[in-house]
């Protein structure tokens, strides 16, 4: 019972707080100086095209441009009746996107999808990679493999992953055949979800998510051994050994689950850096997520396009946290009663 | 009640000098809190490689147009991509001052590309403090003189040209002045939002508090690089090298100061119970004096820790948004921008040193952080 009414009041509160970073985007979007459509006009007007600027003008009206920005953030959100009555995000109904002449959702539409796949998968390669060789490491402090381990995270931390993916990707295809661009292959692309389509965005995944999650696993895994020596010298792992109990059993029934918490907790700063290098990397790649289709949007001020990007990118940050802080509520019985966390 | 030579008075019992000198008269004991720090920094060897080498790099900036052979944007029309040249002293088995082999380039047109060879017949030395482009010292004292120059009808291309026929190595020279520069400008300003609203929602701590924590939770919880882009494009196109800059910084900073005002709120609040502060506020110390004189001295060298920790995120900010077109533009060189030069694969397969600039990008990064974790395990001995 306790467990549900802290799920339900963090939800509250990342509701709340998505409604405030939404309002931050739209303002940030429209800091440059006019508009898409403003640009277009000027352009127009130059040349002479008398037509156009009638049907540019047209359009401002339509999508509320010439309205002040606080009321446009309101009818863009679905707060308030835009020309066409409510249909803003709260309506499900994303805006339209000037650069390409369609729907937001149109463009975006399975770009949303290959964007939670790909940080799903970087989220379980992190994990992964982090829990056993922190472990390793821990274990094995002050031994080669944790030298290595150190050395590779701190070159992981160190280089910038547009480069990363750069060089990965020439020699993963040069040496080891893994396929080139793009997250699947061109065939398969607008095609219904096959056996071979699901195989081939898996092999196109591979390079990706080793780039995107390379950097927050080196930081998780010296993390997880930081805190893992601690335990590890304590008295009670002493005993345990003392009493003759195996010690790979021991150390997974004790000084693990101690230092388990932190590394749970910490998804909360791990995510944000991981969708802002899925972003990059994506642009680098080629690859089909919201990355590059953000890029051109914010280089050509296509700005309902950029906002509903930069507002699914928070979202997706937020049911991140959210996630996090339930499984710590349910490892730590102390925060779901409300006692402080030091 | 015996007298000692020192003018202390001990019990007889108590009497026991041995004791008393290892524990007042060790070394360690008469060397002020800021001598120990600098003392565990030194044992760090890592750290203290990386403090040297970033304190040369950073002395270094101002005498770059000197060091580099040619100027940032000097095109050399006939030499584009050209490979890396050697430096040689051994010709046909005999010592010679410095020289290069004059290479000459001709297009590839089966496989468009170009390719170079070398004259190995015909060494040509060095000059040696030499007129060449001309730059500013320090960007105040014009000058023309260079360490060492280009034979006079050939080049010296340390690490290869680029697509205009630029000097990789000059270039990476001059880019360093922006790349360097940049995490320091950004470093300032999230340092000094971070200080303010921590200081204040640490001190004041109440409604105040309860703000800015909500604030600083927003602006974690939203990933940094597309809001760094977002904020980048809309950076006016016509501003100039300068401007832009400072603008870049300016947002690099602005999203970093929530963890460091994290930090010292938290320092604030157990700071705030102390006798030393109760006793500043009952002389009536105003709260501006309490928090500057009182409290920040308290933990200056950790803010300074978690600067150079954070440095490195700017750096690569930096370069992230150069690289994406939406950081600094050419004219500016910085090496961000020299690297979205190489953003196709097949520059870097045919051209691997267009890629260049991401080696003096990694040993950065990497000595500002073996740095900064070296600072932190100085002031924290405990912590190791």
């Amino acid at each position: 019972m306790k467990l549900l009414l802290y799920i339900g009041s963090r939800t509250v509160s990342m509701l709340l707080t998505l409604l405030v970073v939404s309002a931050l985007i739209f303002l940030i979007i429209n800091l440059p100086p006019g508009d898409y459509l403003t640009n277009q006009l000027a352009e127009l007007r130059a040349t002479g095209q008398e037509a156009g600027v009638a049907k540019a003008e047209f359009l401002r009206h339509e999508y509320a441009l010439d309205q002040p920005l606080w009321r446009q953030y309101l009818i863009w959100l679905g707060a308030a009746p835009g020309p066409h009555g409510f249909n803003g995000l709260l309506q499900g109904q994303f805006g339209w996107s000037f650069e390409f002449s369609a729907p937001v959702s149109e463009i975006v539409g399975e770009a949303l999808w290959l964007t939670i796949l790909l940080n799903l998968s970087t989220i379980v390669f992190v994990y992964v990679m982090a829990l056993t060789l922190g472990v390793i490491a821990a274990v094995k402090a002050r031994s080669w493999i944790d030298y290595t381990t150190a050395f590779i995270g701190y070159l992981g931390l160190a280089t910038p992953n547009f480069l990363l993916a750069l060089i990965l990707f020439y020699y993963g295809h040069k040496y080891l055949d893994l396929p080139i661009g793009g997250l699947m292959a061109p065939e398969f692309e607008n095609e219904p979800m096959s056996f071979e389509k699901a195989r081939s965005i898996l092999a196109h995944l591979i390079i990706p998510t080793f780039v995107v999650g390379t950097a927050g696993a080196a930081a998780m895994m010296q993390r997880l051994r930081a805190s893992l020596l601690d335990e590890l010298s304590r008295p009670y792992v002493e005993t345990a050994i003392a009493k003759g109990m195996p010690p790979a059993r021991m150390l997974v029934k004790y000084p693990l689950r101690a230092a388990l918490n932190p590394f749970v907790a910490d998804i909360g700063t791990l995510l944000p850096a991981m969708i802002s290098g899925s972003v990059l990397v994506s642009v680098v790649l080629g690859l089909q997520t919201i990355g590059p289709a953000l890029l051109t949007a914010l280089k050509t001020q296509d700005q309902f396009l950029a906002a509903f990007i930069l507002v699914f990118v928070a979202f997706l940050t937020l049911i991140g946290t959210l996630v996090s802080d339930v499984l710590l509520a349910m490892l730590d019985p102390r925060i779901r009663i409300g006692e402080k966390r030091k | 009640m015996i007298r000692l030579d020192d003018g202390r008075y001990v019990a007889p019992e108590d009497d026991r000098p041995e004791e008393f000198a290892t524990l007042a008269d060790t070394p360690e004991a008469r060397l002020s809190l800021h001598r120990l720090t600098l003392r565990r920094f030194a044992r760090h060897r890592l750290a203290m490689i990386s403090a040297i080498f970033l304190l040369t790099c950073y002395l270094l900036l101002p005498l770059v147009g000197f060091i580099a052979p040619y100027g940032p944007n000097t095109r050399n029309a006939e030499h584009i991509f050209a490979p890396p040249q050697l430096i040689h002293i051994f010709h046909d088995g005999g010592l010679n001052a410095p020289f290069v082999y004059p290479i000459s380039g001709e297009a590839n047109l089966a496989e468009y590309r170009w390719d170079y060879t070398a004259d190995t017949d015909a060494p040509q030395s060095l000059r040696w403090f030499c007129p060449g482009d001309p730059y500013k010292l320090a960007g105040l004292i014009p000058s023309q003189t260079h360490l060492f120059c280009a034979p006079d009808d050939t080049t010296v291309f340390l690490w290869g040209s680029d697509r205009l026929g630029r000097d990789v190595f000059s270039r990476i020279l001059y880019g360093a002045q922006l790349s360097l520069t940049v995490g320091l400008v950004g470093i300032a300003i999230s340092m000094g939002l971070g200080i303010f609203f921590g200081a204040i929602a640490g001190y004041f701590g109440g409604g105040l508090d309860y703000a800015i924590q909500r604030l600083i939770e927003i602006l974690r919880s939203i990933p940094e690089l597309p809001l760094w882009l977002a904020l980048s494009a809309a950076v006016p196109s016509h501003w100039g090298p300068v401007s832009v800059f400072f603008a870049i910084s300016i947002i690099l900073g602005l999203l970093d100061w929530p963890g460091l005002a994290r930090a010292v709120r938290a320092k604030f609040f157990s700071l705030r119970e102390e006798d030393f502060v109760q006793a500043a506020e009952m002389m009536g110390a105003k709260p501006s004096r309490i928090i500057r004189r009182h409290l920040l001295p308290n933990f200056r060298s950790h803010l300074i820790a978690s600067a150079a920790l954070s440095i490195p995120s700017m750096i690569l900010g930096e370069t992230a948004l150069s690289f994406l077109g939406l950081g600094l533009r050419a004219p500016a060189v910085s090496w961000g921008v020299m690297l979205n030069d190489a953003q196709h694969l097949s520059s870097i397969e045919i051209y691997p040193w267009t890629a260049l600039p991401m080696l003096p990008i990694i040993i950065v990064v990497l000595a500002f952080s073996f740095m900064g974790d070296g600072l932190r395990d100085a002031l924290d001995p405990s912590e190791t």
